[in-house]
């Protein structure tokens, strides 16, 4: 059975800019690197949590995106709790691996950072937004050439369609060295957009 | 001493990736975990890996570190007296 499911929310973080529901944000200069970009935001939007400071930039990125999204969203704390995440990239978390691989690269100077090497994990980013907001929902982490809107569409209507959670928090998040490109959208049975695997790849490529 | 405390605070606040500290903001008998910094576990293996780097002392025993870590003042007194580098 096939549920005609609709988008709550979306929102794309790439190239120092922010835009939320096709809409322009915010803008930066676009020389400014992307940690120092993320702590501009950080500082901004006054989030008060220091642990922020502790995550690569991949969880940056998606701390931010999912911290836009989960506001404009406007969602009961409780529907935020069992919300489901699927989210997807193409570089995993290979910028981190190879700081960590800085770090053991010479057998004379061998100290690996404990701090580092927690993040050498992709999906990490899925739990650093769910203990931020606390969601104990389903979630699951697929890495992909490029964004395969069909895979996370047939993901999330069947973690809804089977009662897994009402509400799925979707996207791509992916930082490669200087490169990152984040979005992240909602899928609910209620929302203010259709959703489509076709709408979804159209709203991906035009923003 | 006072030069290791100030060494200590700067390291800490760099590799622990403390943003919102300086150095004037932790006082030498703040409590390093739980209610003072609010370091947690990753941060204490991070610091038993600054000991190795900087300063040449291998922590092996948690106990050891336990009571090592409590505060500025304790870390400093303890490498002062141990330090091989």
């Amino acid at each position: 059975m096939k549920k005609q499911l609709k988008i709550i929310a979306y929102c794309r973080i790439k190239n120092n800019a922010i835009s939320l529901n096709g809409k322009s944000i915010i803008t930066k200069d676009k020389d400014l690197s992307f940690s120092d970009f993320a702590k501009q935001i950080y500082k901004e939007k006054q989030l008060a949590y220091p642990k922020f400071f502790k995550m690569d930039n991949l969880c940056k990125l998606a701390f931010l995106t999912s911290e836009f999204l989960f506001e404009a969203a406007k969602l009961d704390s409780e529907i935020i709790k069992n919300t489901g995440i699927v989210l997807s990239n193409k570089a995993s978390s290979l910028d981190t691996d190879r700081k960590h691989q800085d770090t053991i690269n010479d057998k004379d100077n061998y100290f690996p950072s404990p701090a580092v090497f927690v993040y050498t994990l992709a999906n990490i980013m899925i739990g650093e937004i769910s203990i931020r907001h606390q969601i104990k929902g389903e979630n699951a982490f697929f890495v992909s050439e490029k964004f395969n809107e069909t895979l996370i569409e047939h993901y999330a209507s069947s973690l809804i369609i089977n009662r897994k959670s009402s509400h799925i928090l979707c996207g791509w998040v992916d930082v490669d060295n200087n490169n990152y490109d984040a979005f992240m959208y909602l899928v609910a049975e209620e929302g203010s957009y259709n959703y489509s695997k076709e709408i979804i790849k159209n709203i991906y490529t035009q923003n | 001493m006072d030069a290791l405390k100030k060494e200590l605070k700067e390291s800490i606040i760099e590799q622990l990736n403390l943003e919102d500290f300086t150095v004037e903001d932790i006082a030498d008998d703040d409590t390093l975990f739980g209610d003072g910094l609010g370091l947690d576990s990753i941060d204490a293996l991070e610091l038993i890996v600054m000991l190795d780097k900087d300063y040449g002392i291998k922590l092996t025993d948690p106990n050891e570190g336990k009571a090592v870590f409590v505060s500025v003042e304790v870390l400093a007194t303890y490498i002062a007296k141990h330090r091989t580098k």
